[in-house]
Order: C-alpha cells, then sequence, then structure tokens
C-alpha cells in the first residue's frame, strides 16, 4: 500500500509543487495567525455583511458561503442546477470579500504579530497557550452562528459529529477492527440521558411532573451525559465479551447485529415512546456546552491514543502476537478501546438528542450508520485530526448540497470514491495530533523573511 | 536452580507429535542454542515455552514458578524477552514507539492517567522513553528513533526487534533465527551484538539457528532436534563430531 502511494506521489509531483508554491507564504502562519485570520473575518461579516449583500442585490447574507444559493431549484433545465448567473456572481464575490481575501491576506500579514503573540502565550505555559487558542476558536464560531440561527444549529450538530467520528476512529481506526455498532451506542446515550433529563426536570406525560426544580438542569445535564456514555459503554460488553476472543469478522458482524437489536429495542420500548419516538427534551445542549464537551472529549481521547496504553491499540491492530508477545495485554486492551469508544458516543447521543430535542428509533439505523463511517474513512484512519476534519467536511458538504436533494447522494459518493482510490485510508491517517506543537510560534528558518 | 527449566515436555497437533519428551535447564547468563533441520519442532518449542500453544504434557518453570497456562504477556512480563524469525513489527509504529512498546507491563499510570495527561503519566512516559532511547543506542539504532519500521532496511530492522525484546527486561531473551535472511556482514554484526548484549546486561539466551558457525561460535550448550526429538546435546565440538547429528543433516551412508 506504501509502496503505491508513493507511485501515485510521484506522477502528482507537478500538482504538488504548485500547492507548494501556492502554500509558501502561508507557511509561518501559527495556529494563533489562523485564529486571528478568522476572527477578522467574522467581525468583517457582523459589521460589513450586511451592506455588502445589499449592494450586491442579495437578500440576505448567505447562511453556509451561499452554497444553498447557488444550488437552488433542482430542474432538467440549463443550467441544471444552478441559480441564474448574477446571483452566483454576487454570492461568489461575497465569499470571496468577506472571508477568502480578508482570510489569506490577514494570515500572510500577522505572521510576526500573530508569532510573537503565539510566543509569549507558550512560554508562559503550555496550558495558557491552548486554553487561549480554545476561547480564541469558541469566539470565531459564536460570532459566525450569531448571523442565523440556522448556521448555528449545524455548527451545534457539527461539532457532535466530531465527537461521534473521533469515538468511532478509536475502535475502527486506532484498533483496525471494523464496529458498525456506533449507531447503537448513540441511540442508548441519547435515550438514557432523555428519559433522566425529561423525566427530571419537565412535566411530560410520558414520566409524570418534573422530580427536580428546572433550575438545577443545567448542573446535573454533565452527570446524565456521563450516565448516558456509562448505559452505553455497559452495552457494548454486549458486543465487545463474545467478539473479542478471536480475531476475525466476528466483531463486523456481532457489532451489526447490536445496531438492529438496540433499534427493535426501543420501537417496543412503550414506556418512552416505542416507535413514535420520545421529544420534549429540556433545552439543555447549547452552543457552549456543546463546544465544552467537544473539546473536553478531543482532549481525553487525543491523551488516551497517545499513551502507550492507546499506542498497544495499535500494537494489536498492525501484530496481535507480537503485542502479546511484548507484554501487551491484548484483550484487555481492545475491551477498553471499544468501552470508551461507545461512552464517547453515548455522550454525543446525549448531546444530539438535546439539540433535536426529539429522536426516534428509526433515525438511528443504517443511515446513521453510513454517516459516521463515512466521516470516519474520509477524515482519515488513526488520526484525531483526520476525525475532525473528516466530520466537519462531511457535515458542511451534505448541508451545502442539501438543495440539491437526489443528487446529493450522487456527489457525496463520488467524492467519496474518489478518497477511497486516492487516498485508501483518509484525507489526514496516521498523523499524530500534538497540540502542544500546534500552539507553538513557527520560527522562520534561515532564509525565509520574518519581517512581514 | 535453573534460570529456566523445561521438564518432559509433549506437544500434539492433533494427532501428530511435534514435540516429545523434551528438557531444558538453562542457569542464569548462559548461551544455547538449539539446532535442527526444518520442520523439527524448533519453533513450536518457542511457542510452547513463551505460551502461545500450551504444551499438552509436562512442565515449564522460570524462576522456579510453573508458567504452563499462562497467557503470553504474563509470562513475558515475568522476564522472557523473544524475538520472531519472521520479524513482527508493528509496521504503522516508529522505532521509538516500538520500544516504548515492551515497557507495557512496566507502567503503572492506568487508565485515569492515559485520560487526563496525570504527572504521574508524564515521568513514567518520560522513564520509559529514557530505557527505549538507551537500548535504541546500545543496538546502534539510536539515530532512526522516529523513523517507521518500515522504511528501514532489513539488518536495522532485527536490531529494533531485538532492542524491543530487551526493553521487557528479560532475564532470559529468545531468539528464533536472529541471522536468517542476512548476509555474512550482517551476520558478524550480529553476533557481534548478540555477544555485547550478552555482556552487558548479563541475561540467558536461549536460539534457534540455522548457521552452523554462528552458533558454534557463540553457544555453550548445543541440542538437537530432530523429529521433535532431542537426539544429541553437549559442547559444540561435541556435537559436530556426534554421528547422529550428521546423520541427520546429511544424511547416512548406505551399505551396499
Amino acid at each position: 500500500m506504501s509502496q503505491k502511494s508513493t507511485r501515485r506521489s510521484t506522477k502528482s509531483g507537478g500538482l504538488r509543487q504548485k500547492f507548494r508554491r501556492l502554500a509558501s507564504p502561508f507557511k509561518n502562519v501559527s495556529a494563533m495567525g489562523w485564529l486571528l485570520a478568522g476572527l477578522v473575518v467574522v467581525l468583517l461579516e457582523m459589521f460589513a455583511g450586511k451592506q455588502l449583500t445589499y449592494f450586491l442585490g442579495l437578500s440576505k447574507i448567505p447562511a453556509l458561503f451561499g452554497s444553498l444559493i447557488i444550488f437552488t431549484k433542482p430542474s432538467l433545465q440549463f443550467p441544471f442546477i444552478f441559480n441564474d448567473l448574477t446571483t452566483i456572481g454576487a454570492v461568489l464575490l461575497y465569499d470571496l470579500l468577506i472571508y477568502i481575501l480578508p482570510f489569506f491576506l490577514v494570515a500572510r500579514f500577522s505572521i510576526g504579530i500573530a508569532n510573537r503573540l503565539s510566543g509569549i502565550f507558550y512560554r508562559r505555559s503550555v496550558i495558557l497557550s491552548v486554553l487561549i487558542h480554545a476561547l480564541l476558536l469558541y469566539i470565531i464560531l459564536r460570532l459566525w452562528t450569531d448571523i442565523s440561527t440556522y448556521r448555528e444549529l449545524v455548527t451545534r450538530l457539527t461539532m457532535i459529529a466530531v465527537l461521534v467520528t473521533l469515538s468511532l476512529n478509536v475502535i475502527n481506526g486506532y484498533m483496525g477492527e471494523f464496529s458498525a455498532s456506533h449507531p447503537g451506542f448513540i441511540a442508548v446515550g441519547a435515550y438514557v440521558t432523555s428519559i433522566l433529563t425529561i423525566s427530571m426536570f419537565t412535566d411530560s406525560n410520558l414520566f409524570g411532573a418534573a422530580k427536580l426544580p428546572p433550575s438545577l438542569a443545567p448542573f446535573l445535564f454533565p452527570v446524565a451525559l456521563i450516565l448516558g456514555g456509562a448505559v452505553a459503554a455497559a452495552s457494548a460488553l454486549i458486543v465487545a465479551i463474545p467478539s473479542f476472543r478471536t480475531r476475525g469478522d466476528y466483531l463486523a458482524i456481532i457489532s451489526l447485529a447490536f445496531m438492529f437489536i438496540v433499534k427493535s429495542f426501543f420501537e417496543n420500548l412503550e414506556f418512552a415512546g416505542g416507535p413514535r419516538g420520545l421529544g420534549g427534551q429540556p433545552d439543555l445542549a447549547s452552543f457552549p456546552i456543546i463546544f465544552l464537551w467537544m473539546i473536553i472529549g478531543i482532549w481525553i481521547i487525543n491523551n488516551f491514543v497517545r499513551s502507550t496504553f492507546g499506542k498497544a491499540l495499535n500494537a494489536v491492530r498492525d501484530d496481535e502476537l507480537a503485542a502479546d508477545a511484548m507484554t501487551v495485554n491484548t484483550r484487555k486492551t481492545k475491551m477498553t478501546a471499544f468501552l470508551f469508544g461507545a461512552f464517547w458516543a453515548g455522550v454525543a447521543g446525549g448531546l444530539l438528542a438535546h439539540v433535536l430535542r426529539y429522536i426516534n428509533p428509526g433515525s438511528f439505523g443504517l443511515q446513521k450508520l453510513a454517516e459516521v463511517l463515512a466521516m470516519v474513512y474520509f477524515g482519515g484512519l488513526n488520526s484525531v485530526l483526520g476525525s475532525i476534519v473528516g466530520a466537519v467536511s462531511m457535515n458542511l458538504l451534505s448541508e451545502a448540497l442539501r438543495p440539491l436533494e437526489l443528487f446529493k447522494w450522487i456527489v457525496i459518493p463520488v467524492i467519496l470514491i474518489l478518497v477511497m482510490i486516492y487516498r485508501p485510508t483518509g484525507l489526514i491517517a496516521f498523523r499524530e495530533f500534538d497540540i502542544a506543537e500546534i500552539v507553538k510560534p513557527k520560527t522562520p528558518k534561515e532564509g525565509d523573511d520574518a519581517s512581514s | 536452580m535453573p534460570l529456566l527449566e523445561v521438564k518432559q515436555m509433549t506437544h500434539y497437533f492433533g494427532g501428530l507429535r511435534a514435540v516429545h519428551d523434551f528438557n531444558l535447564a538453562i542457569d542464569k547468563g548462559e548461551i544455547r542454542g538449539l539446532i535442527g533441520p526444518n520442520g523439527a519442532g524448533k519453533s513450536t518449542i518457542f511457542n510452547l515455552i513463551t505460551g502461545i500453544y500450551k504444551p499438552t504434557e509436562g512442565e515449564v518453570l522460570l524462576n522456579g514458578q510453573n508458567i504452563v497456562g499462562l497467557p503470553p504477556y504474563k509470562i513475558a512480563s515475568m522476564g522472557l524477552g523473544r524475538t520472531f524469525q519472521n520479524l513482527r513489527l508493528w509496521r504503522h509504529m516508529t522505532v521509538l514507539e516500538h520500544v516504548k512498546m515492551a515497557r507495557y507491563s512496566k507502567l503503572t499510570y492506568g487508565l485515569v492517567g492515559a485520560f487526563f495527561d496525570t504527572p504521574k503519566r508524564r515521568r513514567e512516559e518520560a522513564e520509559a522513553e529514557e530505557i527505549a532511547r538507551n537500548l535504541l543506542d546500545m543496538l546502534g539504532v539510536y539515530d532512526v528513533a522516529s523513523e517507521k519500521v518500515t522504511n528501514l532496511p532489513y539488518g536495522m530492522q532485527r536490531r529494533v526487534e531485538m532492542a524491543r525484546a530487551l526493553a521487557v527486561e528479560p532475564d532470559i531473551l529468545f531468539l528464533d533465527e536472529p541471522t536468517a535472511g542476512m548476509n555474512p556482514e550482517e551476520l558478524t554484526e550480529m553476533m557481534a551484538i548478540i555477544r555485547q548484549v550478552h555482556q552487558e546486561i548479563g541475561l540467558a539466551i536461549f536460539l534457534i539457528e540455522h548457521r552452523m558457525k554462528f552458533v558454534m561460535e557463540l553457544c555453550e550448550r548445543i541440542q538437537t532436534l530432530v523429529f521433535g526429538e532431542v537426539i544429541a546435546e553437549g559442547a559444540p565440538e561435541e556435537i559436530q563430531s556426534n554421528p547422529k547429528v550428521i546423520e541427520a543433516y546429511l544424511g547416512a551412508e548406505v551399505d551396499t
């Protein structure tokens, strides 16, 4: 496989070189620099977005970079699925003036300042530096999503998808076993958390009057989420105990069965709504809460996969016999990782239920599985960054192409197939996600112009 | 008390008797060789002692403790390191990660440390890294510590595997054909490395080899295995002149 990819890379060497030349002015841009550029962009949109849309003759600020405006009203007439050219032009101009130009200009010309700034924080302490980066990211996302509720919803769902993708990557990527039970774990987490919050904090037909004052809800919500995750992890034992005795395809089959069992279990669980579903969850999964859970999730999962206990997963995947002979308790390693992945899927499910505020068993079926698997394999196996990229890009792509309706289910699979052909393990596979390295200021090497 | 003692070990694969009445006693710091033609059951004996197979009959004592039936990872952590006949390296991991991985059983920070990056974890990981780097230095692969193993030439991969086995802190090291597929130059290098490891760490070594020169020079005692049975045991010179061994390797003269 590695041989194949090197042959490919020499073939596409010209393209790569062109890309490198294009990217060379930005190679000293630190994470801080990119975040500053992002901040400028969202501020610009906040203050000048309205005026620019008016000037360009658009009715309102494009919600998702204008994709919803470009791909409108699917029809069989030319130009098939697109809006008329002047509107498309206006949208593209808007993207160029608000997003693309300011973003890259600021990134390029703030290199000096951004590096000095991140240097100051980095020398003080790495943790402080990481926190400041996270805070900046939060502010950017918050300002960006302030413009429309649609944006906010998409962002919230995307952040949950990041958690789901990461948790599946631990099993399918790091451990290298194919598990198909994730929708089941999400469903278990979603139901357990929902039942807890609905019965405790709201008056509902199903569970009766609230047992605790609703003012406590925000403080006990994390407990409900962790319980949801814990029950999901416990249910993972049903899959893990029989299938980790041996290697092979057993896990794929058993986990697929598990997914269907969970689905029909909730369909027949009358006290939780049965096939009609369960609605009326209190509005607890606000933007900051989900952001916080996502950051904590990324941090813990990344810690785990970078520890020797997490690396043991790779050893078991690449050669179990050798891992065993090198004192690695392979069975315990696999069990831990599987339950760990299930736990985070459960937490993500709890969050999802409180964003949508309605869940039904039907939504945790094969389609959900396909979505999650696509995000993992698109982003890249064995890579935290890959999972983040995969979840974000698949979610945005799926939202951006929503107006295409049926065509969307042609475009997305084609993109997936292309990724599988040219990068069989995903976009950013087998890469370490070293947070301390990312928040470091970038020092220009000899010969580079650092003055800008 | 010998470091490793095997008493009357017999093993059947179904109806096939792979090993019959095998006895072995290795003392601290001894280098012992096991030779025999292809299919004699040498690797099976390794797998039986290291816990990959469970012997049908017999006892295996490591430091006086019976280890029959224990899983391989437990036996390994009790002080038994090994290499494999056809390198079993983890193809997505770096050289340093390989050696650190073998410190698995020595880490005590547990899941809390793994999840939350505690100070204890940092300390233990740093210790493991230092030990790993020292071993890499000793085996002359320090410079490639952050390379993926698949990018290394064969001889280096062999040394990485040896470093990995040593990171287990073994009292006894099992080497399964350490020179398989090596050219004469690499062979002399490997011999020097084994001598060096033996001197510096002072562990016992039990090795399977095909190349007579290698075994004769390194080992103090040799066993010859044919069809799962030991037909000769003794010092290299004795083995070399033993008619049974010559017969097993070269075939017997036919009286006419």
